[in-house]
């Protein structure tokens, strides 16, 4: 199966998502130029994390022109899978694919750091494979990660089952202390009503090896790895070893 | 024309800069400022007949990309000629 690593000018977490999909899972990858008009047959798509035409306006405002943005919404409207990560997520957001819209962080700080978010849902694309309740530690890097909706909105996001991620405490217990921007209701990461569509502000792509400190998102890339039916067997053998190391070493 | 589109966050939006910019007036003893709302301020060089309808480009324009009506109001204002 392939993956599509969209690249934005500004997008600097392209790499790091193509090195996940392509060296630490073995699935085919491609880079792909936003003003480029086809995802080249892929069958997942990734926003990467950075800064989008440099944050210009609001993060993620100028990216939803690009060209490529038409082929993900259609894509996404098919009911292919479409993760973005960090500014991913903030670009899903400014083009409707997600509800909501990032505000500055509480504490004005750009927090880079380790992080654990609570996996709130199994049923979408990428966390098929997660246990309910599952306590993952990701890195953040952003500054403005602060999930703002209406009260109406994020009742419906909880209604509907739609808040996939929340910032916690390591037990799993959803704290202000835990919240490292400000984000109503803790939220870290959502997904639409086909649940095809997800974006967080972690990155998973930046945890999928013990040598970078974690290797906890990788069950992000095997849910969808698996969901699309990829060549699992291989990569599965491998990635289940890592991820109980990954336990142990806690 | 002139058009000017003053773009704030919504009253109900914690706005964290206007916060913090509130305290530093404080701190340099302007007791009497009670809060700050920061925005962003846009001029417009609009090749519109009337004021009217460069009015209505301008706000078509904060809708579509200048405000994100998700957290952001706007203000349009044209310059009388």
């Amino acid at each position: 199966m392939k993956f599509a690593v969209v690249v934005f000018p500004g997008s600097n977490g392209d790499h790091d998502s193509y090195y996940a999909a392509k060296h630490v899972f073995g699935q085919d990858a491609e880079l792909v130029w936003h003003k480029d008009t086809s995802l080249g047959g892929a069958d997942v798509v990734i926003l990467p994390g950075g800064f989008a035409h440099g944050d210009y306006l609001r993060t993620g405002a100028i990216a939803r022109f690009s060209p490529i943005m038409q082929a993900v919404k259609a894509f996404a409207a098919a009911g292919g899978p479409v993760i973005g990560f960090c500014n991913g997520f903030q670009v899903l957001l400014e083009a409707g694919l997600l509800p909501g819209a990032m505000l500055r962080n509480r504490s004005l700080h750009f927090r880079c750091e380790h992080v654990n978010v609570r996996v709130e849902q199994t049923d979408t694309s990428f966390t098929s494979r997660c246990r309910a309740g599952q306590v993952l530690r990701i890195p953040i890097a952003h500054g403005e990660g602060n999930y703002y909706a209406e009260p109406a909105v994020i009742d419906a996001l909880e209604r509907h089952r739609q808040i996939v991620f929340r910032y916690v405490t390591p037990d799993g217990d959803v704290t202000d202390a835990a919240n490292p921007n400000g984000s109503v209701h803790n939220i870290a990461g959502i997904t639409n009503d086909t649940r095809n569509v997800v974006g967080l502000m972690p990155h998973p792509e930046r945890a999928c090896e013990l040598a970078v400190g974690s290797a906890d998102g990788r069950v992000i890339f095997e849910s969808v790895i698996n969901g699309v039916g990829g060549h699992l067997s291989r990569t599965l053998s491998t990635t289940v070893a890592g991820a109980s190391v990954g336990v142990l070493d806690k | 024309m002139r058009t000017r589109v003053f773009v704030t966050l919504k009253p109900s939006v914690f706005d964290p800069q206007g916060t913090t910019v509130t305290d530093a007036l404080h701190t340099l003893g302007y007791a009497s400022v009670k809060d700050v709302r920061q925005g962003k301020y846009f001029e417009l060089e609009i090749d519109a007949s009337s004021s009217d309808e460069a009015r209505r480009l301008a706000s078509e324009a904060a809708d579509k990309l200048l405000a994100n009506p998700v957290i952001e109001s706007y203000r349009v204002e044209v310059d009388a000629r």
